[in-house]
């Protein structure tokens, strides 16, 4: 146990602040200030209230959106699926009957919950934030401890405004240098996790610093944050900064006036000590990262677009050769072919990864005056919430898309899952800009390769992978 | 929840690595307003062809592993999405442990909530756990929570290190949310003592 005195990080002092109890194991109640709710992991927690008489103990605390199911077609006449209907309506009685606050389909600020939480200033730093997604560990970019949980533990918060947890292990990801233009956060991202592996944070909470870190706008920090849990890391966060500050000022949610000072004056405080314990620190250079294509269905199998497919006959390891073939069989790949000559049917632009306005201005600017490919089935965009297509489209941005042939949606979780319409077709290849790659994860037998917003436009005006710092 | 105390059954082999949730439990399954009826969902695009019948070749379609109760599988097993449709469809087959090197801390984490048991092992374990799987019904694993071990077809035995809140609510199938009811006293004080992030 670490003495109040010694060097702390910025994880140990946000989870000490929110200790409620703790037993002589170690187990701690924690206390849950923020708590995002949406349609698909939320029906049998309030089920589970529902059939024992209890209430949700903090509604004010607790702010429910649809995302998942809902198509990003126009959605004024309702949704056509009857399942993803009953689901959705599901979330409006419960919110309704609970006291939580709901943005529904048609409201201008729904949007993906990630995207949402800090669009409304929900998301804090220094505040503890669940929500029963996986991809939560997004909002550690503002020095949040934020993390995904199971509809048990959805349930547990609802009723008792607390998580019973253990303390995780601390690790340092400190990325070093300044990408180079065209080398983005999403590129950081795949890189760690292409140098941990999915498994590499598995029990720790992952800290991100550095000049390539601090680079790095809070959209950015996003992004990298977002994609902590692909490493195996539940959380991952940025230390707060003027940058934080800024970005939240104002927001609908945020703290005002004498409240906000006061804020900041904490926020303040939340640094990693000098000297403080880190179980493991894993550095990166980011000066001198190449765009990174996913070859696999791991967001481990990842490599510079100038490379090609690797041998799994390389690997020592029985299971994980033969998984790394049967990835290789499922993607239609064979080792050696160069990421550049690999066709693509679909180019997917959105997700809680990369469906922020900086994404969309990012492909705006190499798509403009151009069309994409005639060899694709098609390109679309989803954006990340209501708020980000009225501000795209207050930018025009939505017109160089649709010149540039381009589909633009309604906001929604959309093809990065496929749980409502936007899936691929058995056998579909499609440069994506979401977060996983894993089997049947965007379509059943789609094949998917995770790329930064630049690289997908990039290939989808060439119809294949190019170094989207080769297209001048 | 069915506490869980000891288990014995022919061990089923899955031996890929990082097996995520969407393998264990594809999105369409995941409009479901229930926790039950997931079983016949579980590995589906593993376990079924694209005609909807059987496929042959999966362990789980396969006759010595169709009521297998405990499945070992290759390292990070469970990662990905944390939806908790993961653990219920293992559940609703019939499958109550889950044996491998490594697993995903949310899977992990959803388990206990449900009955289910996850037991990390060494690698050197696993490969001679997968070496008694693929023995099929001529093999069985006894699974002992209260004495931390699995005893193998052959008399030896694996010890497992399990976190020891986690043990005393399995074994006596203890809900977290009325345990942590219980400590509604401590949960007002903290509410109140919030003064120091009153904006939060």
């Amino acid at each position: 146990m670490t003495s109040s005195t010694a060097p702390r990080t910025l994880y140990d002092k946000i989870f000490a602040d929110h200790i409620v109890d703790q037993q002589a194991d170690g187990t701690c109640l924690l206390y849950i200030d923020r708590h995002l709710v949406h349609e698909v992991t939320s029906p049998q927690a309030f089920e589970g209230l529902r059939l024992t008489g209890r209430k949700v103990r903090a509604p004010e605390k607790t702010l429910a959106v649809v995302d998942h199911n809902i198509p990003t077609t126009d959605r004024k006449a309702g949704i056509a699926e009857e399942e993803s209907r009953i689901q959705v309506e599901a979330l409006a009685r419960n919110a309704k009957d609970f006291g939580v606050e709901y943005f529904n389909e048609l409201d201008i600020r729904q949007g993906i919950v990630h995207i949402v939480g800090p669009e409304q200033g929900f998301t804090l730093p220094g505040t503890t934030i669940v929500c029963g997604d996986s991809h939560t560990s997004t909002h550690g970019a503002f020095g949040a401890l934020a993390h995904g949980i199971g509809t048990s533990e959805v349930e547990h918060v609802l009723a008792t405004q607390t998580l019973i947890q253990k303390k995780a292990k601390n690790m340092l990801v400190q990325v070093d240098g300044t990408p180079a233009k065209g080398v983005t956060a999403k590129d950081i991202t795949l890189a760690i996790i292409g140098e941990i592996g999915t498994a590499g944070g598995t029990g720790s909470v992952i800290e991100y610093a550095g000049e390539g870190i601090r680079g790095l706008s809070m959209e950015g920090r996003m992004t990298v944050c977002n994609m902590s849990i692909e490493g195996g890391a539940r959380a991952g966060m940025v230390a707060p900064d003027e940058k934080s500050y800024a970005y939240l000022k104002g927001r609908p949610k945020a703290p005002k006036g004498d409240a906000w000072e006061q804020a900041v004056r904490y926020w303040e405080t939340l640094r990693t000590d000098e000297g403080a314990h880190y179980d493991r620190i894993v550095r990166l250079d980011a000066a001198n990262l190449p765009p990174i294509v996913s070859w696999g269905t791991s967001p481990e199998d990842v490599i510079s677009v100038a490379g090609a497919v690797p041998n799994p006959d390389d690997i020592a390891d029985e299971t994980k050769r033969s998984s790394k073939w049967r990835a290789l069989d499922y993607m239609g790949l064979k080792p050696g072919t160069k990421m550049t000559e690999i066709p693509l049917d679909v180019i997917w632009i959105g997700s809680c990864t990369n469906g922020r306005i900086e994404d969309l201005r990012a492909v705006a600017r190499i798509v403009e005056g151009k069309t994409i490919a005639g060899s694709l089935d098609y390109a679309m965009i989803v954006p990340g919430s209501g708020l980000v297509k009225q501000q795209a489209e207050e930018e025009g941005l939505d017109k160089i898309f649709l010149a540039a042939g381009f589909e633009w949606r309604e906001p929604g979780c959309s093809m990065c899952l496929g749980m409502n319409p936007d899936q691929l077709k058995p056998g579909q290849r499609a440069a994506s800009t979401s977060n996983r790659n894993f089997e049947g994860r965007q379509g059943y037998k789609g094949r998917t390769h995770l790329v930064s917003p630049q690289m997908a436009a990039a290939a989808a005006l060439v119809g294949h992978f190019v170094d989207v710092r080769q297209l001048g | 929840m069915q506490p869980f105390t000891t288990l014995t059954s022919t061990p089923a082999p899955l031996k890929v690595i990082n097996v995520d949730t969407d393998m264990i439990i594809p999105k369409q399954y995941l409009k479901t307003i229930k926790r039950t009826g997931l079983g016949t969902a579980l590995f589906s695009e593993m376990r079924y062809k694209e005609d909807g019948t059987e496929n042959p070749d999966f362990v789980l379609n396969q006759p010595a592993y169709r009521k297998s109760e405990i499945l070992v599988a290759g390292d990070n097993f469970g990662c990905g999405s944390s939806r908790e449709h993961a653990p219920w469809a293992l559940l609703d087959f019939g499958i109550r442990c889950v044996i491998s090197t490594s697993f995903a801390d949310i899977f992990y984490n959803n388990c206990f909530k449900n009955g289910i048991l996850p037991i990390v092992v060494s690698p050197e374990d696993l490969e001679k756990l997968f070496d008694d799987a693929e023995r099929g019904s001529n093999a069985t694993l006894t699974v002992d929570l209260e004495k931390q071990e699995i005893k193998g077809p052959d008399g030896g035995t694996v010890k497992f290190d399990l976190d020891p809140f986690r043990k005393h609510c399995l074994l006596n199938g203890l809900d977290d949310i009325g345990l942590t009811m219980e400590k509604a006293p401590a949960i007002d004080a903290y509410e109140k003592k919030l003064s120091q992030r009153a904006w939060a």
